[in-house]
């Protein structure tokens, strides 16, 4: 489903991403670590179509389509979601008409019309209920006044209205409680299916414990240097990141 | 000001000239204000860029022109005002239609709403409540600097007075539709007063219209008097054409533990300055000043605002915002006085604004003066563009940018339309902003006039 090759990326002229390779395929769920500052973040932000990171060599295909073609609606549209490590607040949008414009600009694109008000308004209490949301947050502005947790929650119940192929789950987890981190892990697995797939963006480990990856792999200045199956994350839980390091600084 | 402007000059001469006749329809009570405000007016003068509280709108534009004045309404004027409906549907109001300033003759000038309410002509009611008016007539129009009060105190032949009794709750609201029409170039002048006394609660919508295309300068003053623990709201709606230049004075007296709303929405216009005046004038009383521009082509707006906490444990709230397009320019200028014993003082103050094009310009001045130690104070101005991480995350989620930049926009308006409680006019104004934003002309389907 996804196909990244040779991709270079740099942000103000400073190179971040410096070949990164990687296949997705329907049903995955990848997770990528790696300590800061290593490009995990610029990555989820190339896929989602960010202007501000420049693509300087490699591709990216998205079932066939050259995805670094398309604007970011345009790839939201063809199937890809990125839950953001810092959902942004938007005073004055209600969440209401925030999801029912998305969902009917998704809808245009499969060639459906709109859904009617009372059609919308199940699909948001199906998928409240999914989530665990608090009622009240979806009658409110786009992110405005949420906690941390809050925002998270809101992240993949977005995901869960717009059911993306390919979600990318950039640093979810951080700045979450355990029951939060267990509500909004429940609602990635609740949303697996056997045609969608995952990319897991985590610092820690702590995550994998409930959405188990089939890969893991680990980023390091700007590169993939590392992947194998889930016994990775254990590993680097343990030993943390330097061992990494000194293998990746010795080849180089 | 020591050397009299040409402009001013010709306003004098317009006073000379005109008085014997403005003065026919008015008591002897409001006519007594005339002279000694014209006096006020020669020597200030009308407004220059010199003065402070003008220094970023220029009226020379507007105030150079010749217009053909009018005083005196002719009775074939009011056929308009009387067709004049007002297109927002559910909106159950009490209306009452001026035109230029007059009110059409053939409904009754002045007459009473359940409660002992009563609506109608300033001039009428000078007659019929004497006292009410002595009371109250010029007691909070006053500036020490700005010419224009005095000038429309001195030549203001008509406009509306409301009184509202003790006691008395309307929940309808009142609405006045202000049109302008001429077939030649005019210069109008409304003079109102509003009186809610104690415990009585009224909202109040203002719509300002342009019925026909030619050139119109409007300078107006209202005066609103808020009893003990009255509550009362005005809205204010601007929709002008870019040929129309509405100058107006609101001034707000507010005794103890009243509540005052005063909303501007300025959808279109050519020039529009709002000077709103809040004196708070008893302990417990709050006043809330909000408003909404949006601007585009050469259209300038100008809210200057000035709350006077005179008492203790007074709040106040200032919530001004615009969005400006092309090469259009706004101004704010956000005054906050606290006098030296008014202790327990809670002052507010946001203003924002968001530039759509490199041509557009904004200047935002706060001006705070605090003479008490125990205050709660903030204010805070932003002049930027569009939040370009906000545009991308409703991008991310499948909107398109186009959609997303009208989404924002519309978001950050919708912040000040959304204290309208009056739902169907806050509805009809989302609306209008939505059209507006969207480049379209937000005209109400009863005018007539091709502006923009």
């Amino acid at each position: 489903m996804l196909v990244i090759n040779n991709l270079k990326a740099a942000i103000e002229g400073k190179n971040i991403l410096k070949g990164i390779s990687l296949e997705v395929r329907p049903g995955e769920i990848h997770a990528i670590m790696g300590p800061n500052g290593s490009g995990k973040s610029t990555l989820a932000a190339v896929l989602a179509g960010r202007e501000i990171v420049e693509v300087t060599e490699g591709s990216i295909t998205f079932f066939g389509k050259d995805l670094l073609d398309m604007s970011p609606e345009a790839r939201a549209r063809e199937g890809i979601f990125l839950g953001f490590q810092y959902p942004i607040e938007i005073p004055g949008v209600s969440m209401v008409n925030f999801m029912k414009t998305a969902v009917n600009e998704h809808r245009k694109h499969n060639g459906l019309g709109p859904l009617s008000a009372s059609d919308f308004l199940k699909l948001m209490r199906e998928k409240k209920e999914l989530v665990e949301i608090d009622s009240k947050l979806a009658n409110r502005s786009v992110n405005e006044g949420f906690s941390g947790g809050e925002k998270k929650k809101n992240e993949i119940f977005q995901m869960a209205i717009l059911e993306p192929k390919l979600a990318i789950l950039d640093e979810t987890d951080s700045g979450l409680d355990i029951d939060a981190l267990r509500i909004v892990a429940n609602g990635v697995n609740k949303l697996r299916r056997a045609d969608n797939s995952t990319i897991v963006i985590t610092h820690y480990q702590r995550l994998l414990d409930y959405i188990i990856p089939d890969f893991v792999h680990v980023m390091y200045d700007g590169r993939l240097v590392k992947s194998a199956g889930k016994e990775l994350a254990m590993e680097l839980e343990e030993k943390g990141y330097d061992w990494i390091k000194k293998e990746v600084d010795i080849q180089d | 000001m020591d050397s009299k402007t040409e402009i001013t000059e010709r306003f004098s001469n317009l006073y000379i000239d005109n008085i014997h006749r403005i003065a026919e329809g008015s008591t002897s009570f409001i006519n007594s204000f005339r002279e000694p405000a014209f006096r006020l007016f020669d020597q200030l003068g009308v407004p220059t860029r010199k003065n402070e509280a003008y220094k970023y709108t220029n009226l020379d534009i507007f105030f150079k022109h010749d217009y053909k004045n009018y005083f005196i309404p002719e009775r074939a004027d009011f056929v308009k005002a009387e067709e004049f409906r007002c297109d927002v549907v559910d909106l159950d109001v009490h209306g009452i239609v001026l035109i230029n300033g007059f009110y059409p003759t053939i409904n009754p000038k002045l007459h009473e709403l359940p409660g002992g309410i009563w609506i109608g002509s300033l001039n009428e009611a000078a007659m019929k409540f004497p006292d009410e008016i002595e009371k109250h007539y010029g007691k909070y129009a006053k500036s020490e600097s700005d010419g224009l009060v005095h000038l429309n105190t001195a030549m203001a032949s008509d406009g509306v007075f409301v009184h509202v009794p003790a006691g008395t709750v309307l929940k309808k609201p009142i609405q006045v539709i202000n049109l302008v029409d001429s077939v030649e170039d005019t210069f109008n002048q409304h003079r109102n007063l509003i009186i809610v006394e104690e415990n009585a609660e009224i909202t109040l919508i203002i719509c300002d219209h342009t019925l026909s295309p030619q050139k119109f300068l409007t300078n107006a003053v209202t005066e609103i008097f808020g009893g003990e623990n009255a509550h009362f709201e005005i809205i204010r709606v601007q929709n002008e054409h870019n040929n129309a230049c509405k100058i107006t004075h609101t001034f707000i007296h507010q005794e103890s533990n009243s509540y005052a709303l005063s909303n501007n929405i300025t959808l279109h216009g050519g020039l529009i300055r709002n000077s709103t005046y809040h004196y708070l004038g008893g302990e417990g009383a709050e006043t809330a000043s909000y408003g909404l521009f949006l601007a585009d082509k050469w259209q300038h707006v100008d809210n200057f605002v000035n709350v006077d906490h005179a008492t203790p444990n007074c709040t106040s709230n200032q919530l001004f915002k615009g969005v400006l397009d092309d090469m259009s320019t706004g101004a704010f200028n956000g005054r906050i006085f606290v006098a030296r014993d008014s202790q327990g003082t809670f002052a507010y103050q946001k203003n924002n604004n968001i530039l759509l094009t490199d041509d557009a310009k904004m200047d935002s001045k706060p001006q705070l003066e605090i003479y008490a130690d125990d205050v709660k104070c903030s204010h805070g101005a932003t002049v930027g563009q569009l939040d370009d991480d906000a545009l991308f995350y409703l991008q991310s989620r499948g909107i398109d940018k186009k959609q997303a930049r009208l989404m924002l926009m519309f978001g950050f308006a919708h912040e000040v339309i959304q204290n309208i409680r009056v739902e169907p006019l806050r509805d009809r104004i989302d609306n209008l902003v939505m059209q507006r934003l969207k480049g379209e002309l937000s005209r109400c389907a009863s005018c007539m006039v091709k502006c923009g």
